[in-house]
């Protein structure tokens, strides 16, 4: 199963090396990760997905992030109520004719086009993963020459179901 | 206030203080008495530094630097106190990595500071440069790269903060050579914050409540002790709480010791080349209350065996212990001594356990750990049963890997904390001889005997020249087997004996490698000879090494065979009345 894992660490050098080697020494798959600075100085927070089969394994995960000096504070924020979001950057093969049709494809996904050339348009989307995996779908047929993912972040809702509440309650 | 004579004097020191005046001074203010260290290029300010403050502390000079760690390790070991090493950059620091691991999956609070190139060259592949940030991140608790003085006095006490509390363990700091040399009449701060290291010592009272109600419930108790208790300084906590519940008690290798050996609760060892008695009571139990042991696979055999009917206890101060290796109902995170007087301060009714003692003390009495005595040879095990009368078990043992480990963890008792010194969870051959250095250090009063294999000992035998230099009084004894005893048993069990590069046909004389190295070589191939040549060894007010030549084919058993079950040990003995 995957799980989002988010980390607020003290942005020291070395910190994502000592945290990468950490989970790379661990046997965890990381699926992606995300680093950026956050509202305070000093302080970056990083956002992990990653693939793990037992619920014993991410606790342990949880446990050695913690561990790290550097780290201040870690959450799995999978079964919370979190936003979440991914954007990616897709080259697509198409001649003129197609752009109108590409267009109207990528609508829904409330998707951009950044840049069109003779042969190819480049496509922006922001959303959850799945949304973008949808989007990756449709335009494959069109043939997609370049594709980047910036790996997902994610922050827990400002208000969490009551149910969610309980249960991280229960837990304390 | 000053006077205005005294000012100027402070301020003309100031301006000629460098870097690694600096870094002295940190070390002062840190109380470190002993430094084992190395220098070298990157190093140079430094030990100008060293030199021109007049022997601020004491140094030792090994004679590699896998000799500086593993002394500082068997430092540490036995003061409790951080090992302090120094060692230039590149092959300075590479040669370090085995000895950094060593004291990483032991827990062992260490110090290392080493040389760096120049700031201007890093990342140029400039002389003697390696990643040292990069090589050692996995294997350190913590490690830093000072890149700017002002930083360092806070860095180097950081790192001793680090190293020493909590679940100790190695902490690098790297010191590029031009920081070193910095010229500064700065005073800088040392104080430091650290928002995301807070140990939790003080466990969790409900968590202590519900071990306290399992403990009253359960039938078949059971203690497991490991090296927490020695870190936490808990070995009479722990004497206190076992001998008022009357519950048995095991440890780990590196848990000897944190209980009296002879006690009568005591089982010994437990795991692969522990007692029967041990195993088959963690196999048997109702509660297992582990206190500062890991659960390494060495202990626990085929996890799935494992203390199969047992509810598991877990005591220990780093949460991520817990659960790792072994299901746990009663996690418990704090410090061990913390924790015992927590369940010592409350009245616990138990159930009678009286059956169960009784089993227990059976199997321990049945069925102790034995061997074979020939005609002629010497025994290895009644070598070190020998050792143990002769040094009245007051020793401080080394030891380094194999064979003749196990079997000083068998026969040595081990009644009293800070006196058993080996590699545990990696397993580092060359341990042996260069940790007895750290341990003599850093107690002189105490007779130290450094117990090893003939293989183990030629990986660092060079820091002989050290004992000789520092005329420290180990006594080494060299468990000749002519063989790297372990890998030969395992080829002879498991790998239908062939064996494959494990004897070692071609040995050098050790007695005049002793003398070469100007110390006093023994050698003893008799039994009837060995009483004799024991009080010579430790009448002799100095060091001595001793070429024991023992019984080659002797096989340390009892036995769990790799991926069996505690309760499968084969080599048990039982003993008819």
């Amino acid at each position: 199963m995957q799980r989002v894992i988010t980390a607020t660490v003290q942005n020291s050098s070395g910190v994502l090396n000592r945290i990468t080697g950490m989970m790379s020494k661990r046997a965890f798959n990381i699926e992606s990760i995300t680093v950026g600075t956050t509202e305070t100085e000093g302080i970056s927070k990083m956002t992990f997905v990653v693939e793990v089969n037992d619920a014993n394994k991410i606790e342990q995960l949880t446990k050695q992030l913690n561990k790290q000096i550097d780290v201040l504070k870690v959450n799995d924020i999978t079964d919370n109520s979190i936003v979440a979001r991914e954007l990616a950057l897709i080259k697509v093969g198409s001649t003129s004719a197609l752009r109108a049709e590409i267009q109207g494809a990528i609508e829904p996904f409330r998707a951009r086009v950044l840049d069109v050339s003779r042969d190819s348009m480049i496509i922006e989307v922001t959303g959850k993963p799945d949304k973008i995996e949808a989007l990756i779908d449709l335009l494959q047929p069109y043939g997609i020459k370049e594709l980047s993912r910036t790996g997902v972040t994610a922050f827990r809702r400002g208000k969490q179901p009551r149910q969610v509440q309980d249960m991280a309650a229960m837990n304390n | 206030m000053k006077t205005q004579t005294e000012m100027k004097t402070s301020k003309a020191e100031r301006t000629l203080r460098t870097g690694a005046d600096l870094f002295i001074e940190s070390l002062v203010d840190q109380e470190v008495g002993t430094v084992f260290g190395y220098p070298g290029g990157a190093v140079l300010p430094i030990y100008d530094a060293l030199y021109r403050a007049k022997n601020p502390f004491q140094h030792i000079l090994c004679r590699h630097e896998q000799g500086l760690i593993h002394a500082a390790e068997g430092y540490a070991r036995v003061t409790g106190k951080p090992g302090v090493v120094i060692a230039t950059s590149g092959p300075g620091a590479t040669n370090l990595v085995t000895g950094i691991t060593d004291a990483m999956m032991d827990s062992l609070p260490v110090v290392v500071f080493t040389g760096q190139v120049a700031t201007g060259v890093i990342g140029t592949d400039a002389f003697q440069e390696a990643d040292v940030i990069g090589l050692t991140t996995p294997i350190t608790k913590h490690n830093y790269q000072v890149t700017d003085l002002k930083d360092m006095p806070r860095i180097i006490n950081e790192a001793f903060h680090i190293a020493s509390t909590g679940r100790p363990g190695p902490v690098v700091v790297d010191i590029p050579k031009n920081i070193a040399s910095e010229i500064s009449g700065e005073a800088y701060s040392s104080d430091f914050e650290l928002p995301g290291y807070q140990p939790t010592i003080k466990p969790n009272p409900l968590q202590l409540r519900r071990l306290a109600e399992a403990l009253s419930k359960a039938e078949k108790p059971i203690l497991l002790a490991g090296a927490g208790v020695h870190f936490a300084d808990a070995s009479e906590d722990l004497l206190a709480f076992a001998e008022k519940y009357q519950l048995p008690v095991t440890t780990t290798l590196l848990g000897l010791g944190s209980f009296p050996g002879e006690h009568e609760q005591s089982l010994g060892m437990a795991g692969m080349h522990g007692s029967y008695s041990a195993n088959m009571a963690l196999y048997e139990s109702d509660l297992l209350i582990n206190i500062g042991a890991r659960f390494d696979d060495r202990l626990t055999g085929a996890i799935q065996h494992f203390a199969p009917d047992a509810e598991v206890a877990h005591i220990d101060i780093d949460p991520a212990e817990i659960g790792k290796n072994i299901k746990t109902k009663i996690p418990v995170v704090g410090d061990a001594k913390e924790a015992l007087n927590g369940l010592l301060a409350r009245d616990i009714e138990c159930e009678d356990c009286s059956d169960w003692i009784e089993k227990v003390s059976r199997n321990k009495k049945d069925s102790p750990f034995w061997f074979e005595r020939s005609d002629d040879l010497i025994s290895p095990q009644w070598l070190i049963e020998e050792l143990y009368k002769v040094t009245g078990g007051q020793a401080i043992i080394t030891t380094d890997v194999g064979q003749h480990q196990m079997w000083a963890a068998q026969f040595y008792q081990f009644n009293e904390p800070y006196k058993w010194v080996t590699s545990g969870g990696l397993g580092t051959m060359g341990f042996g001889l260069p940790s007895s250095i750290g341990a003599q250090i850093g107690r002189p009063e105490e007779t130290v005997v450094s117990i090893v294999g003939d293989g183990g000992f030629q990986m660092t035998m060079q820091e002989m020249a050290v004992i000789k230099q520092y005329n420290l009084p180990i006594k080494v004894i060299i468990v000749n087997n002519e063989a790297l005893g372990m890998v030969r048993q395992w080829q002879e069990d498991f790998y239908e004996e062939r064996y494959s590069s494990s004897l070692m046909t071609e040995n050098p004389d050790f007695i005049k490698l002793a003398e070469g190295f100007g110390v006093k070589g023994i050698s003893v191939s008799k039994e009837t000879d060995v009483p004799q040549v024991m009080k010579e060894v430790f009448d002799y007010d100095g060091p001595v090494l001793l070429d024991a030549r023992v019984q080659k084919l002797d096989k340390v058993f009892p036995m769990v065979a790799p991926g069996k079950g505690n309760h499968e040990m084969v080599g048990v003995k039982r003993c008819k009345e």
